[in-house]
């Protein structure tokens, strides 16, 4: 399990990367988002992948799971959907400016 | 326990709630925002005297016991860093009055004061983590505010590299959590000496990212390109304060490196061999730019990296005596190059269409002023006798890089304020001196921006003045920073709960 997870992570990331570095905004976009789930998975499994293992205290489970990593990973999803947002938002305007949506800043000699 | 150290976090917040009520009314926004900036300048002022006594103050929130709540904590280090945060704020403030702010200004402006000090003062990485995304989310969209096309294409860029560092923080996190059981600092630092030697490697690479990551924020070669770019396209308020953004990542660096690392052998040689080679090639890097800058305002962005990878330097090495050396350069350089930041902004405002491009043109209206003033502020920030930055270089050659990188280190330190003094003083003789027309043009005079960089070029003829107390309170607080055991047993208690391993 904890291979297949890693592979998970592991493609999320590589596409990911591949994305965030072509030149169109819109693939960054898109490459952000896989980065953010590597990320959160990431984060989940910190706590140890286990199964059968309320996060609370129940009676009657032998074992309980970390709840911390679930918690941490609740604020990172918040986190990075807000950031997520705005880099469309900023993708969007950055078009409507430039008329591209090409996020080489070198092109910006004539402003 | 006292509630003193969250209230420098509190207030802004606070403030940027009550600034969305008043959202139609600019100047009761204002009004609130000078308020909020005071209440927390005293707020650190008491932390500072609190700090000065020698005692860690530690916040618990919630009361739960430290290695399980989330804790801050005010020794010297963070006071010091949050009183420099607000004594930066006001004049940053000043310098926004009087013209049309952005719609939002003031509330983004108090929570980026919130993350700041937050990033200071907070005792857990994963807390650090949620500080960080509040002060950039809040720089994110302080840098767009003036609307213009240059600004949104700066702003992109950094957005993007930012979220990639934000992503790198938590996979270092999360790398640092399964291994280490633990996200306190105080906790890491203590559980680094026992960690299992299968584990080593894992824990390295972890501590690996998350250096990288500070070290994008600190702005250091080969992640200093975004620099002046963007700070040269944000309006004066906004890059006043971004000039502390870059001392946040120098400071947790300084903090990760002597409060988590100590001289743990699992962290050994993280940082040694290689950081003041980036570190001198920042400096080289920031220098070369500002001679190649075509405005004023990119010359000061230069002029920042420069003092990141002069501060960087100094981290690296991490004794006592540069630990107090790097605490007096620090808010020497902050203060110096705020004041430029603003007196660019100035320049560009008298002169109209040809802004603070570095061409010979029309008189600007306030001459012997902003004359004056980037005289003193260039002579503080190039390093020349007798003002503060000439003391505190004094203080980082005496101090720093003993050994085999002496050579290079008093190279490029000296060479780069040479360096520095030459641009500087032809950006003042285009600017100020080989004048097209004797009738200058006619610019706004404002009393806010005029009072701010007042307040800014007093700045550093102050430090020189009371170089003394603030030396022994540097050294004093280097001191207490190298006493690590004094910090995990201020947080975690004399006894710290034992705990098992996690199966």
């Amino acid at each position: 399990m904890e291979i297949l997870v890693s592979i998970g992570v592991g493609l999320l990331f590589a596409g990911g990367i591949f994305l965030v570095l072509r030149p169109r905004s819109f693939s960054v976009v898109l490459g952000f988002t896989l980065i953010s789930y590597a990320v959160n998975i990431l984060v989940f499994v910190a706590g140890l992948l286990d199964r059968d293992t309320p996060p609370l205290f129940l009676p009657g489970a032998a074992r309980l799971a970390d709840p911390l990593p679930q918690a941490l990973v609740l604020t990172a999803i918040v986190i990075g959907f807000g950031m997520t947002a705005y880099l469309v938002a900023l993708s969007l305007r950055s078009l409507g400016e430039h008329g591209t949506d090409t996020v080489d800043s070198d092109r910006d000699a004539g402003e | 326990m006292s509630h003193l150290p969250i209230l420098p976090i509190l207030i802004p917040f606070v403030a940027a709630a009550l600034m969305l009520l008043a959202s139609n009314r600019p100047r009761l926004q204002a009004g609130i925002g000078f308020g909020a900036v005071l209440l927390g300048g005293a707020a650190a002022l008491a932390l500072c005297f609190d700090a000065g006594t020698g005692t860690i103050a530690v916040y618990r929130l919630g009361g739960w016991p430290a290695p399980f709540g989330i804790v801050l904590v005010a020794d010297r280090l963070a006071a010091q860093m949050v009183l420099l945060t607000f004594a930066l704020a006001l004049p940053a403030l000043l310098a926004g009055t009087g013209r049309a702010m952005p719609r939002h200004f003031h509330p983004l402006f108090q929570l980026q004061l919130a993350g700041i000090a937050g990033a200071f003062l907070t005792g857990d990485i994963f807390n650090l983590f949620v500080f960080f995304e509040i002060l950039l989310l809040a720089s994110y969209a302080l840098l767009v505010g003036g609307n213009t096309p240059r600004q949104s294409r700066a702003a992109l860029a950094y957005v993007i590299l930012n979220l990639a560092g934000s992503a790198l923080f938590l996979v270092a996190l999360a790398l640092i959590y399964a291994t280490l059981g633990t996200l306190n600092m105080a906790d890491i630092a203590n559980r680094l000496a026992g960690v299992p030697p299968g584990d080593v490697a894992l824990v390295r690479a972890a501590f690996a990212i998350l250096i990288t990551v500070f070290l994008l924020k600190a702005a250091v070669l080969p992640l200093a390109f975004w620099l002046p770019r963007t700070y040269a396209a944000a309006a004066p308020p906004a890059a006043m304060i971004f000039v502390i953004m870059t001392k946040v990542g120098i400071v947790l660096l300084l903090r990760l490196s002597v409060t988590i690392f100590g001289n743990t052998p699992t962290t050994a040689g993280l940082l040694l061999p290689w950081l003041p080679v980036l570190a001198i090639a920042t400096i080289a890097l920031g220098t070369v730019g500002a001679f190649a800058a075509d405005r004023l305002a990119i010359v000061v962005a230069n002029l920042v990296l420069v003092s990141a990878g002069t501060l960087v330097f100094a981290v690296a090495f991490a004794d006592t005596g540069a630990i107090a050396a790097l605490l007096f350069y620090l808010p020497h350089s902050a203060l110096v190059t705020a004041g430029l930041f603003l007196l660019a902004a100035l320049v560009d405002q008298d002169r109209g269409d040809l802004g603070d491009r570095l061409v010979r043109g029309p008189a600007v209206a306030s001459r012997t002023m902003l004359g004056t003033a980037f005289l003193i502020l260039a002579v503080a920030v190039a390093g020349l006798p007798p003002l503060s930055g000439f003391l505190g270089k004094l203080m980082l050659l005496q101090s720093v890089g003993t050994g085999g990188w002496q050579a290079a280190w008093w190279a490029a330190l000296l060479g780069s304020g040479l360096g520095l003094t030459v641009v500087l003083a032809r950006a003042a003789s285009l600017l100020f001196w080989q004048q097209d027309s004797a009738t200058p043009s006619a610019g706004p005079t404002l009393a806010g921006p005029k009072l701010a960089l007042l307040v800014l070029v007093i700045a550093s003829p102050a430090m020189t003045l009371a170089a003394r107390p603030l030396a022994d309170w540097t050294s004093a607080t280097a001191k207490q920073l190298s006493d690590r055991q004094a910090y995990i047993a201020a947080v975690l208690g004399s006894d710290p709960i034992a705990r098992e391993r996690r199966p």
